[in-house]
Parts: structure tokens; sequence; C-alpha cells
């Protein structure tokens, strides 16, 4: 071999010695915020390919900057979905429906009435806008930050906090953490709390229905620090050699809990341009903007439906809240970020492209945030006749042994006697009050 | 050590660190003490993790020894076996156990049996840390005790500390061992020792005698039981968390129990249960984790084993539930005092 050292050297002994890149974001703590190295594109630049396009037209727009909405709060050029007021106002309702219900159930935790909550401030385009443009019984596969999804569907509110509450009205039985929810009616797969998971399981459902000969699409949701788990590759491989009608939505908030998205790979290209290596479309967009979010799934979704196959979108945006009730992101970011973020706040910006269309106004806004405010206070006080966590109104006993297996099998009988008894001996004059 | 964990000192020169304060102790020591390890995970570096176990690691000793990592479980441990192979000692944390699983391919199939198949040119010497077990009401996805599939795995050892003096000296043994090693923390009991009522707090660690931890390095061998209290009428096996809801309950009953704990699953000290065992004739096995093929089922097989002559009582297993945790009804699924007692009366009543 040509790299024998002579004269009693190690191998090696003469090259460079080699260094290891560890990401770091740009801000911490106590950091001027300066985000100029955000290209941030001109809206309605970015070109419009036709649905049934080959993947390879979108290339160029996976690493572009999909934008409709710009800062004189008008819509641009050929992404713009052109949307008709009404239909502008039922997304703008949703999200501040959406904000107001974050609100409270935060505050609900931190009283004591459940155990965990987590908020998606800043990204409720990214599910509301994307709901509205699917047809309401495509398929969807979230993760834990798409509440948006369940009230753009009219999910009841009272249903949503029964589950947060884990009380006896609890429709999936006080068994899962709350925002875990699940309804198959509103065609709203159950949510797991194992990241990237649901991603070949939206995948295997997409299939499914073209093995069929259906026409129901199936969409999925991911953080882009969970595109980093073997499931999303598997899931892209298979959407890519089937053909599968589904689109990957990627939320780019920029953090995975502390970790910003360079621990994803986002320093060395972007989470859209995944797509171009499996050969399906793909797309980034402004997250921030109702418009580009509703065009891009709508996109998709055309695509989907039309046999043309899987499209993976980026959505870029900002978590603007904590991960969840459980962290305290001043400990790992500035806190300048959330203010100087340069594509803004969703329902601020459709808010005021209505006002400029002339088709809105300040107070009926204010009009409308009261609403929401008290349509989610009337909504929890009904599911607190339920109960809250940990006050005794739950699901009865045994019922924490049905639905392990089809039949109680002789084992969890006995386990469920077990249990039944058990509390009797712990509470024996009843439940305390 | 990082500025804002605190270290109540009780008496002069005496440590009283909670098992958080302990772990993140033990590592300081062994990235101080060896260059070759190094500490990996979701969230572990600029943070210090999402329980602080790692707080103050990184500024320490810098981003090539302690970092974040993509969230990849696979990725985590495939790499941990790459840098084994290359001479390096990685200490990845997952973030909790039930998010282990995408990881137990390179786990099961590949660090278990490296040695074996390059009949020891390679070794994976690796200590994967994570936080397990419930009752923090953390639902299906954040409660899981899964120790007894990497006990049913050749090549991997399973270590479960109960107190912070344990955590610190097991945890400085696992990462020194030459082969790959699951450290389980009890997440339970990061902050204080717990008695299984769920209306009686958490008692915290600064009052117990093993909070008091040595400054420095110092080791607890692997595979050695501790016994917690010694007693003539039972012995009760448990580890983790249930060693002291065991111990509470054996003491608010008053039964001359003798309470171990096993520290590690496997190797598990079966000199120390055989000798127990044999000498009171009766014997309770504790766990949190469901109940079928739970490790419980192959300690009752050991005894059964090796002490059928001595028992007097058949051998009681207290477990959780055959069903996944249940959010609202968590405390109604945990192995707690009522299950402990009726099992207690049971095995002395013979
Ligand atoms: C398999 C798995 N590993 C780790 C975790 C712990 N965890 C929960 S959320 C989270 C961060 C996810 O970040 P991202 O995908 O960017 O989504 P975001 O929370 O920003 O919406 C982590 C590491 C988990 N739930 N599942």
């Amino acid at each position: 071999m040509g790299d024998q050292p002579e004269n009693g050297q190690k191998v090696g002994d003469n090259r460079p010695s080699l260094k290891l890149h560890v990401p770091e974001p740009k801000f911490r703590p106590g950091d001027t915020v300066d985000y100029s190295h955000l290209a941030v594109t001109k809206p309605g630049e970015q070109p419009r390919p036709d649905e049934a396009c080959a993947p390879v037209e979108t290339n160029p727009l996976t690493v572009d900057l999909v934008r409709v909405l710009g800062d004189d709060d008008k819509a641009h050029g050929p992404w713009d979905p052109r949307l008709s007021p009404d239909q502008l106002r039922a997304i703008l309702s949703d999200m501040a429906l959406v904000r107001a219900f974050d609100e409270r159930m935060y505050r609900g935790q931190r009283q004591g009435k459940t155990s965990f909550y987590m908020k998606c401030t800043g990204e409720e385009a990214t599910s509301v806008a994307a709901a509205h443009a699917l047809a309401s019984d495509d398929m969807v596969f979230p993760s834990y930050r798409q509440q948006g999804i369940l009230i753009a569907r009219g999910y009841p509110l009272t249903e949503m906090i029964n589950q947060i509450y884990s009380n006896r009205a609890d429709k999936l039985k006080g068994r899962q953490l709350p925002i875990m929810y699940s309804s198959r009616e509103h065609s709203f797969f159950s949510i797991s709390g194992n990241l990237a998971t649901q991603l070949p399981q939206a995948t295997g459902f997409a299939m499914a229905s073209a093995i069929k000969g259906d026409s129901q699409i199936a969409a999925t949701w991911v953080g882009e620090g969970s595109t980093a788990e073997g499931d999303f590759h598997s899931a892209l491989t298979f959407a890519a050699v089937y053909n599968a009608p589904v689109i990957f939505n990627v939320i780019n908030n920029q953090w995975a809990i502390s970790s910003f998205s360079g621990f994803a790979g986002a320093e060395r290209t972007t989470f859209a341009a995944r797509a171009v290596g499996y050969g399906i479309a793909g797309l980034r967009v402004d997250g921030n903007d109702v418009l580009a979010v509703y065009a891009a799934q709508r996109w998709a979704a055309e695509r989907a439906r039309t046999n043309n196959g899987p499209t993976l979108i980026e959505y870029f945006t900002y978590r603007a809240e904590g991960h969840s009730t459980s962290d305290d992101p001043s400990a790992y970011r500035s806190a300048q970020e959330r203010e100087e973020w340069p594509l803004g706040d969703p329902i601020n910006r459709l808010k005021k492209h209505l006002i400029a269309l002339g088709e809105w106004d300040e107070a009926r806004h204010e009009a409308l945030d009261a609403e929401c405010v008290d349509r989610v206070k009337k909504a929890t006080k009904e599911a607190e006749k339920n109960g809250i966590l940990g006050h005794g109104l739950h699901h009865p006993f045994r019922t924490m042994f049905e639905d392990v297996y089809e039949e109680l099998p002789w084992h969890l009988k006995e386990q469920a006697e077990q249990a039944v008894h058990e509390r009797e001996v712990k509470f024996p004059g009843g439940l305390p009050k | 050590m990082s500025a804002d964990l605190k270290t109540e000192t009780a008496e002069a020169g005496e440590r009283r660190f909670n098992m958080i304060e302990a772990i993140n102790d033990a590592l300081d020591i062994m990235l101080e003490r060896d260059s070759d390890t190094i500490i990996m995970g979701e969230d572990v570096g600029y943070f210090g993790g999402v329980f602080r176990a790692t707080a103050g690691l990184q500024e320490k000793y810098g981003k090539t020894r302690v970092f974040d990592t993509p969230i990849s479980e696979c990725g985590i441990i495939g790499v941990a076996v790459g840098m084994g192979a290359y001479g390096l000692r990685p200490i990845p944390e997952i973030q909790f156990a039930d998010y282990i699983y995408p990881g137990l391919d390179q786990l099961i199939s590949e660090a278990a049996r490296l040695r074996y198949r390059s009949a020891g040119e390679y070794i994976a010497p690796m200590t994967v840390r994570s936080p397990f077990g419930g009752g923090i009401f953390g639902g299906q996805t954040h409660s899981q005790s899964p120790e007894a599939i990497f006990s049913h795995v050749a090549g991997l050892k399973t270590v479960i500390p109960s107190t912070p003096y344990d955590a610190k000296g097991l945890l400085i043994s696992a990462i020194e061992d030459n082969d790959p090693v699951i450290f389980f923390e009890p997440k339970r009991i990061y902050n204080g020792t717990f008695d299984g009522y769920y209306d009686k707090p958490v008692q915290p660690w600064k009052k117990h005698k093993d909070s008091v931890v040595p400054e420095g390095y110092y080791k607890i061998p692997l595979g050695k039981a501790r016994i917690v209290t010694e007693g003539e009428a039972m012995t009760v096996l448990a580890y983790g968390t249930m060693v002291h809801v065991a111990e509470a309950v054996c003491r608010e009953k008053g039964v001359d129990a003798e309470v171990i704990d096993l520290r590690s699953i496997v190797p598990v000290d079966i000199e120390t249960i055989e000798a127990s065992v044999r000498k009171t004739g009766r014997c309770m096995i504790v766990h949190e984790a469901t109940r079928t093929t739970g490790f419980g089922a192959e300690l009752s097989a050991l005894v059964q084993e090796r002490c059928f002559y001595h028992l007097e009582a058949p051998i009681e297993r207290v477990t959780g539930f055959d069903t996944p945790y249940p959010h609202s009804l968590e405390w109604a699924y945990f192995p707690g005092p009522v299950r402990i007692g009726e099992a207690i009366d049971r095995l002395l009543k013979e």
C-alpha cells in the first residue's frame, strides 16, 4: 500500500488531524438576534409548476421559499390561492380559536387540572390552513402540535378538553397523555408520543387506499427535529417506490426542545430538499403565510388525488412558546428570537390582509377574540363537570383492562378483579371527596 | 458540577445529593478522569438534558465531549457502537426509556454481539443511560419499564440504581465496564424516596442516609446486590423505585423482612438471593413492569430451581398489570402498598 510509512513512523502521522463539527445555533440567551442570514424571498416571485409536473421540476422550490402575502398585506403571484373573503375569515376564526384554546389549556395545566400541555403558538397556519385545503375526509396522521386540524374540522372543544383532563367523559378513557387525541369520525389518526412513527403509517394508509382503488388520500405532520428518525426515511422510500398518495408536512419551527434545527441537518440543506434524493415533489413554504400554506397543501393534495404521487412540504415557521409545559425556552435561546422573527405572526398577517381587502377591521377582530375566549371558557366549564385529572371523576377501574385485546383473557380478568378490590381496600367508604 | 445543582452539606465533608446530582457528579468525574468518555443524546449539551443530568458538563468539557444529537435513537446507539470500536467510551442518553425501541436493532443485534462475533477483536463499551418507570403522570409513552427485554439479550448488562449513593458508584462501574450496559434511572425517585401512596408526598433525599455521596471516585461493583434491611420472616427482591415502596410497606406492617435491592438484573446476584431465601423460606418479588414474562418470572424460576426445598410458601410476584400505563388511572396501575401488603399476608399465612 502506498501509505506505508518508512523509518518507523505510524500510519497517518503526517496527515492533517481530523476535526468533529458540532452545530451551534446562532443565538443563545442574552445574544442580540440578527436574522439577516435568512433568505426571506419576495412574495409572488416563486413559480408554480403544474400539479402533474415531474418531481424534478419542483427541485428549485425545495431550496426557495414560497410566499404569497407581502409587506403591503396583499396577495402576490401564481401561488395566490384566490380564496374568498368568507374562506379567509373562516381560517382566521379557526386560528384565533386555537390560540385562545392553547392559552386556556396552558393555564389549566398550571392550575393543576391536568399533567401536561403543548401550545402551537406561531404555527397555527401550518395546521389550520392546511386542514382547510384538504377534503374533510382526507386521512390525517398528525403529531402532537396539530390541534388546529381538529378545531378546523369542527371537533367539539369540550371533547378535546375531556381528553386533556382524562376525565370520565374522555373518549380515550383516560389512557392517553393530554393532547394525544384520536377521532376516526374526523379522519384524525390516534397520536403517538413516539416521534415520527406516524409517517410510515400514513404512507401505508395511502398505499392501502390505492390498492383498493379508493379516492382517500393521506397527509402527515412531523417536526423538523423528528425527520432524523429512521421512520422518516423509511416512509419517504416507500412513498416514492409506490407513488403513494400521501403528503409529508415537515413543520420546521427551528427548535426541537432545546436543540436547534442544525441537529437535524439544517446547516447543510433544507428539509424540503430531502425530497430530491427520493425523487418526489418538494416545496419549501413560508409557514406563517396562511395563503402560501393553503396553496401548497392544496397543490400537493391535487397531485396525490390525480395519481401524481407524494409531496414533501417544509413549512418554515417559528415555535414562539416553549416546547411544552415542562420546558423553559429562556434557558437555551435568545428571547429576541421570537420578537424579531422576520416572517411575523400568521394570525396577524392574515388579519392585516383581510383588513387591506376591506373585509375586516380591528373592532371585528376584537369581537372575534372575545368570542373565542368565551367559547373556550364555556367548553372548559362543561368539561370540568366531568372531572379534572386526579380528582376521582375518571373512567371506572375495569376499563383499564379493556382494549388491551379484543377479548379479556383470563390473566387480565384476574388483574381487573385485583384492581377493583384494591380500590375498595384503599377507599372503604367510596372515593374521597 | 454546575452552579444550579445545589449541594446541601449535612456534616463537615458530607455532601448530600439527590439522584440527578449524583449522576451528574459521576459523569463529571469520569469525563475528567478519562478523555475517551463522551456524552451524547437529545438535548444533553448546552441545555444539560431534560432532567438536568448533564447540566454544566458541556461547558466544562467542550462540545466534542458532550454534545446534542439528532433525534434518532438508532443513530445514537449505532454511532456509539462505532465509537466503541474506535476506542472511545460513549455514554449515550435516551431521553425516556420508552424511546429506546428505534435503537433496539443496534443494541440487540450489534452492540450486544460485537465482542462475540469478532472473537474479542472489537468491543462496544457503552453505557446507555435512560430514565424509566412511571408515577409521574407521563402517560403510556413516558412511563414504561422495559428492563426485561434487555435481560433477554445475551451480551448486555442491565443496571438499575435506587439511591443517589448507588447511582454514582454503579454508574462509574458501568462506564468503566467493557460491555454495553443499559443504565435505567428510576425517574420517580430522582428527587426523593417514595412509599407508593399517591397521597403521601415524596421524602426528599435530603434526610436519607443514602443521599450522602462521597466526594470523588468510588465504585459499586455490577452484579452485587444490596441488603436494604436484614430480616428472618421473608425475602423481598426489588429494584429501582420499588425498593422504597416494598421497604415502606414491610416497615408499616411490622414484617421482619429481608429487603434486597438487586441493583443490577444482569448479572444478578444469585448468591445473595439464594442465601437469603434459604434463611427466610419465603420470597416476594416486586417490580413495576408488566407481569407476564417480566423479570420477576426469571427471578421466580431461579429461586424455585435453587431453593425449592427451603420454601415454605409459594413465591409471590407483585407487578404492574398487563396493560399499557393508563394516564388517569396511573395510581391503580402502580404496584402499591395494597398489592404488596396482600402478597405479604399470603406469604406469611402458609
Ligand atoms: C422516539 C422519540 N424520541 C424522543 C422523544 C422525546 N421528544 C419529544 S418531543 C421532542 C422534540 C421534537 O422536536 P420536533 O420534531 O422538531 O417537533 P416540535 O416539538 O418542534 O414540534 C423529543 C426529543 C420522543 N417523544 N420520541
